[in-house]
């Protein structure tokens, strides 16, 4: 089986085209036939019996990746599964995204790998590829068999949620890794420091009587992957950065050549520890939200290329499980459906960021970083495409989710842009109401 | 109708000092019912009152049993212990029982931060927060000041130091918010370890040796040192804590003048206190213990929609 494409030509006409991945920013039109591209830019004429779609006024981007969502199938398909959480992201406009492997069992092994993959192309939304892990059953102890799990569609590999402690595993996977040329990604978190933490150590951790989580147990654990990626030459892939700190030794890594990437998620970027306030529990998630400063560094790092990918870490919940109290309630936030929104309203208005960047971010680097088709409208390439109006007003009502989850922070938050035609191997897979 | 308080009393950090005031001024009268033959008014007859006890403790309520009974209200008291709650019942469910059967006031302590405000915003039953985690304990506060305001007459420019394990003390948030509003100066002393490192942008000096809390002090409110937080590695050993911090006669002699001492109990003798401290003309510590109900009873008639116009005809009276 193979991810579904278009049966017919599809003209996508009069858009603003911007793709970093080949310096193109103008107003264009965007042909798709057989499930690629086949033309991009200047005026095309429409071939017969072609779909014709307009987005004057729109812009024109490569589909959007999330390299870092949770599905939750197998395992917890009570709160997502592949088929929702992939509906979930072409409703975000985002059009492929690595589902991580903390199911249930871990995918840890092939048959795994290969049942998330297949789930994903028999619901034909957003592509949909697997994450394994580093360590079977993510214990942190034995290398997983990596070689079968990348030859069953494994795009990289992380213990996700649980970061690997030993040094000389990740050691290990960095260097196992790189003969397969795939990215090993790490939830950096010293556990004995953040052990029963549940937000930020700060003033208001102190307030409301939490046991914080500092940066430092984030901090301690990048700086260590970085010099491991420089022992080995392996690619470490850091996830959802949430510090200062972090951004500083990502930045010191990059400028020493060492193979190391970084992403950050929407809420990092938009939220600080002051939405936990009266124990919000749509407001906890590891790495928790940090402070104004710590915000304000990421916002900057996304600027300056330092941290490569915004992402969501979507980590849909049953509302059962967030409605209770805050210590022993779970971890994470939906995130496909608001990660656009957020982008454009706090880093593309404030102009911290342009367009060009936006897309280079949310879509050309992360297929480039995680070895992915797409990111390109280049002619040949996978008709993948998301275009979005990065004006549009709107308000999340979470109700409307395509994700069977609703726990957000953003209910009720008024953003300005949104995607308007979510495009994928050529088929028009979501359009905004 | 919410009464002066609002619906619940989660804590001092959300009341004003006019709030707290108006509680500690009420509290007065209430105390006299305490010292009469028959210690019993009417003032929440019919009223039906759940004390919701998730966390072992038998001070507090006791202490609260007590205020609701003075009052005459009717009373129920479900500990977790072969309640609903050790069958897995969530919290939110309890409360919703508890919302179907028409209860008037719920007092609950639970170990979860946060636990108290979960319900009150669950239920239209008035919450009262009987200590929730690390949180706040807002009626050990309120007593707390009431002990101080009857030997200081005002708390304005006083200085009370707050000695012990102030990182997991919802007793140390409740008396640094309720303090500093009234006007007092706050410092804490303690090892560094169980101090939250921001604990000075909450309003407080941090002071590093007991000798010093102590020259610099009018009170001392002295913590208990849980025996788990030397388990969990925060601290050496109960006895180099005794050694470092212990609040000893020896060290109070040494002060530059008397001060009060207070611990909210349950004492560790030998450990943050010593027995001749405990039990000498300082401590106020039994006084604490008989303005607790005092002051639950003030919360419960000012929750219960009671008129401020006690507090100041009592007040009047005193004049």
């Amino acid at each position: 089986m193979a991810h579904p494409i278009g049966t017919r030509d599809l003209l996508i006409k009069g858009g603003r085209i911007v793709d970093p991945s080949q310096g193109l920013d103008a107003v264009g039109d965007v042909l798709l036939r057989n499930g690629v591209v086949e033309a991009c830019g200047g005026l095309l004429g429409t071939p017969d019996g072609a779909e014709v779609l307009d987005a004057t006024g729109l812009v024109v981007a490569p589909g959007f990746i999330d390299v870092h969502v949770h599905l939750r199938e197998p395992g917890r398909e009570d709160v997502e599964t592949v088929a929702s959480g992939a509906h979930s992201a072409v409703a975000g406009g985002i059009t492929a995204v690595c589902a991580m492997p903390n199911t249930k069992p871990v995918t840890d092994n092939q048959a795994v790998v290969g049942f998330v993959k297949r789930q994903g192309e028999a619901a034909g939304y957003a592509r949909v590829y697997p994450y394994g892990a580093i360590s079977v059953g993510q214990k942190g102890e034995t290398l997983a068999e990596i070689a079968e799990m990348v030859g069953a569609g494994a795009v990289a590999f992380s213990d996700d949620g649980k970061p690997v402690e030993s040094a000389q595993l990740m050691r290990t996977a960095l260097e196992y890794a790189r003969a397969f040329n795939v990215p090993i990604a790490e939830h950096c978190e010293d556990m004995t420091l953040a052990r029963g933490g549940s937000m930020n150590e700060g003033i208001m951790s102190a307030k409301l009587g939490l046991k914080g989580i500092p940066a430092e147990a984030e901090e301690i654990y990048v700086i260590r992957d970085i010099l491991l990626a420089k022992r080995t030459g392996g690619h470490i892939h850091l996830c959802h950065l949430s510090t200062k700190g972090s951004v500083e030794l990502v930045r010191w890594g990059k400028e020493r050549g060492i193979n190391v990437t970084a992403e950050v998620c929407s809420h990092h970027i938009s939220l600080t520890e002051d939405a936990v306030d009266g124990y919000n529990t749509n407001a906890k998630m590891n790495p928790p939200l940090r402070t104004a400063e710590d915000v304000e560094a990421l916002q900057q790092g996304v600027a300056d290329g330092t941290i490569d990918l915004l992402v969501t870490d979507h980590a849909p919940h049953h509302y059962d499980e967030k409605e209770r109290e805050f210590a022993d309630a779970p971890n994470g936030i939906v995130g496909l459906e608001t990660a656009l929104g957020v982008n454009t309203t706090y880093l593309l208005h404030r102009g911290l960021i342009n367009l060009s960047q936006l897309v280079d971010a949310m879509s050309c680097k992360q297929a480039k970083i995680f070895r992915l088709p797409g990111g390109s409208l280049a002619r040949g390439g996978i008709a993948d495409v998301t275009v979005f109006d990065p004006n549009k007003v709107w308000t999340c009502d979470p109700t409307q989710f395509k994700s069977k989850g609703r726990n957000t922070p953003y209910g009720g938050h008024t953003f300005t842009g949104q995607a308007r035609y979510t495009i994928v191997g050529g088929r028009v897979v979501y359009t905004a109401a | 109708m919410p009464g002066p308080l609002g619906k619940d009393l989660l804590g001092l950090a959300p009341l004003s000092a006019a709030q707290i005031e108006l509680i500690l001024d009420t509290a007065g009268p209430f105390r006299e019912i305490s010292e009469r033959a028959i210690k019993k008014v009417p003032t929440l007859r019919g009223a039906t009152i759940v004390n919701l006890f998730f966390e072992a403790s038998t001070r507090t309520r006791i202490s609260f049993e007590f205020a609701e009974k003075r009052l005459s209200a009717d009373t129920v008291n479900v500990a977790s212990a072969g309640s609903s709650v050790s069958k897995g019942e969530t919290l939110v469910d309890t409360a919703r029982n508890l919302e179907a059967m028409k209860i008037d006031m719920v007092v609950i302590r639970h170990s979860a931060s946060g636990a108290a405000r979960f319900l009150a915003e669950r239920i239209e039953s008035n919450v009262i927060n009987a200590g929730d985690g690390t949180h706040e304990h807002p009626t050990q506060g309120l007593l707390d000041m009431l002990t101080l305001r009857d030997r200081f007459g005002s708390l304005k420019g006083r200085r009370i130091c707050i000695v012990g394990d102030v990182l997991h003390s919802r007793v140390a948030r409740s008396n640094i918010w309720g303090l500093i509003k009234l006007g007092a100066e706050v410092a804490v002393c303690g090892p560094r370890s169980l101090l939250p490192n921001a604990i000075e942008d909450m309003g407080v000096t941090v002071i590093d040796r007991i000798e010093d809390a102590i020259a610099w002090a009018d009170a001392l409110n002295i913590l208990r040192l849980q025996l788990e937080r030397m388990q969990a590695g925060y601290i050496p050993s109960l006895r180099e804590y005794n050694r470092v911090f212990g609040v000893t006669s020896a060290r109070l002699e040494r002060a530059p003048k008397d001060l009060l001492i207070l611990h909210p109990g349950p004492m560790n003798r030998g450990v943050e206190i010593d027995s001749d401290v405990a039990d000498g003309p300082h401590s106020v510590i039994l006084d604490q213990v008989t303005n607790g109900v005092a002051v639950r009873m003030a919360v419960l008639y000012l929750l219960a929609g009671g008129k401020p116009e006690l507090a100041e005809a009592a007040k009047k009276g005193n004049a």
